[in-house]
């Protein structure tokens, strides 16, 4: 154990950590925002939708959680070429991101839609409301509110998993340690400073999420 | 550029083992580090418990892929390389270490209180409470989550690829870079992985519904 470390070359890139951090959180942030917007739909159709959508909803959703994240960008960064559709490395990481992240964010929507009591979607049709009105305005606000600490913890992950998307390079913190190793040779500081970073993100939005959850919904709502 | 053929099908499957022998050991590594970090976790004294709660802070809130490099690399730095099959066999076991540690923390805490009460009533000493009454109880409840992390562990594989372990994903690699047929290989590969973590998940969603009912009694 005679290893000198020298973070030295890892402060001098400190610029290309930090466009790295900024594009991971904006990959995360995007694609968190995108997966939510299939989610409802998604949800939507498992939960009320024609029997033939709620089964190939299911089975997209069960395809992309059985298999390896890694695989998916594969496919969809070298396979979709094959029958036309190029996509550059950050696009492709965007629809990787989105595809495998609505998976996981439509079980949770739909787990909070089936949480909700029968009795408010029959009140609410009771008091003449439409079935897109229900969904809208009363089962939706509500689930989404049993849903808010799962779908924290969800983009969590969602962060640390776009570090896979380095493997087609894309502009994330992952590859810019990468790069950053390839050129000073400074492998262990390299990696060791963006663990830090992702350390320290995904400490932050625990807390930050803790903290909306408590000041949005109050202390009732806190998991239990 | 050649045709993709049932050799290569083979090839593929052959590779599979690889991916489910280290998911196998990395069961086995971090299912030994996990009891350890559940016991410190739940221990009556602060240093043991904090080392815990830091080892899972580190391990579930930083990417699996840096995890591995830091192995990797870190191990090739400080002068003992360990390869790709060992960094990726310690690197995987290091990482569900947490995660089942977190979960079996969670089922010995589910169990009752008034089992730990009894027990202790009956003046059982502290070992065989834990491991007579409590642990029996705590591996029911174990289970269902415990299945389903395995789907997680035996996709988590797949990242050691990228430091060379030639496993499922790095052999459909090896291969589309001799066939070029991305799609019919990473879809092949994906397949796999399917009907590999498929059943796990169907067991663990089984496991976990008759355990409610079970405690709906």
């Amino acid at each position: 154990m005679n290893y000198v470390f020298h973070f030295g070359d890892i402060w001098a890139a400190r610029d290309e950590f930090l466009s790295g951090t900024l594009y991971t959180l904006r990959l995360s942030a995007v694609s968190m925002v995108l997966s939510l917007i299939v989610a409802v739909f998604g949800a939507l159709a498992r939960t009320a939708g024609p029997r033939w959508l709620s089964i190939a909803v299911a089975s997209y959703v069960e395809f992309i959680r059985n298999t390896p994240f890694l695989v998916q960008i594969f496919v969809i960064f070298f396979g979709l070429p094959v029958i036309g559709l190029r996509l550059d490395a950050n696009t492709g990481a965007l629809v990787a991101m989105v595809l495998n992240g609505s998976a996981y964010t439509i079980e949770i929507v739909r787990a909070g839609i089936e949480s909700i009591d029968h009795g408010q979607a029959e009140a609410a049709r009771a008091l003449g409301l439409r079935s897109f009105v229900i969904f809208r305005k009363v089962i939706l606000p509500q689930a989404l509110r049993v849903v808010f600490a799962p779908l924290g913890s969800q983009f969590i992950l969602l962060m640390l998993n776009s570090s896979i998307v380095s493997v087609i390079s894309a502009d994330d913190l992952t590859s810019a340690a990468q790069d950053v190793q390839g050129r000073t040779f400074r492998s262990f500081e390299a990696y060791l400073a963006a663990i830090g970073v992702y350390l320290t993100l995904s400490l932050m939005f625990t807390a930050v999420f803790a903290g909306v959850h408590r000041v949005a919904f109050g202390a009732r709502g806190a998991r239990s | 550029m050649r045709a993709f053929s049932v050799s290569d099908v083979v090839f593929l499957i052959m590779a599979a083992r690889w991916t489910l022998l280290l998911s196998a050991f990395g069961f086995i590594g971090g299912g030994v580090l996990g009891l350890l970090i559940a016991l410190m976790r739940i221990s009556h004294s602060a240093v043991p418990r904090w080392i815990a709660i830091f080892y899972i802070r580190l391990f579930q809130g930083t990417p699996l892929l840096l995890q591995l490099f830091v192995v990797f690399f870190g191990a090739d730095m400080l002068g003992f390389g360990l390869g790709a099959y060992l960094s990726a066999l310690l690197g995987l076991s290091l990482n569900a270490g947490a995660f089942l540690g977190e979960i079996w923390r969670g089922s010995i805490q589910a169990v009752p209180k008034g089992q730990w009460e009894a027990a202790e009533a009956l003046g059982l000493p502290a070992y065989p409470r834990l491991l007579r009454v409590i642990f029996p109880q705590a591996l029911r409840i174990a289970l269902p989550p415990t299945v389903g992390f395995l789907v997680n562990l035996v996709k988590s594989t797949s990242l050691a690829a990228i430091i060379g372990f030639v496993e499922l994903t790095r052999a459909g690699q090896l291969l589309n870079n001799a066939t070029f047929r991305p799609f019919t290989i990473f879809g092949s590969v994906a397949l796999i992985y399917f009907i590999l973590c498929w059943p796990l998940s169907l067991a663990s969603q089984r496991l976990e519904a008759r355990l409610a009912r079970a405690y709906q009694r």
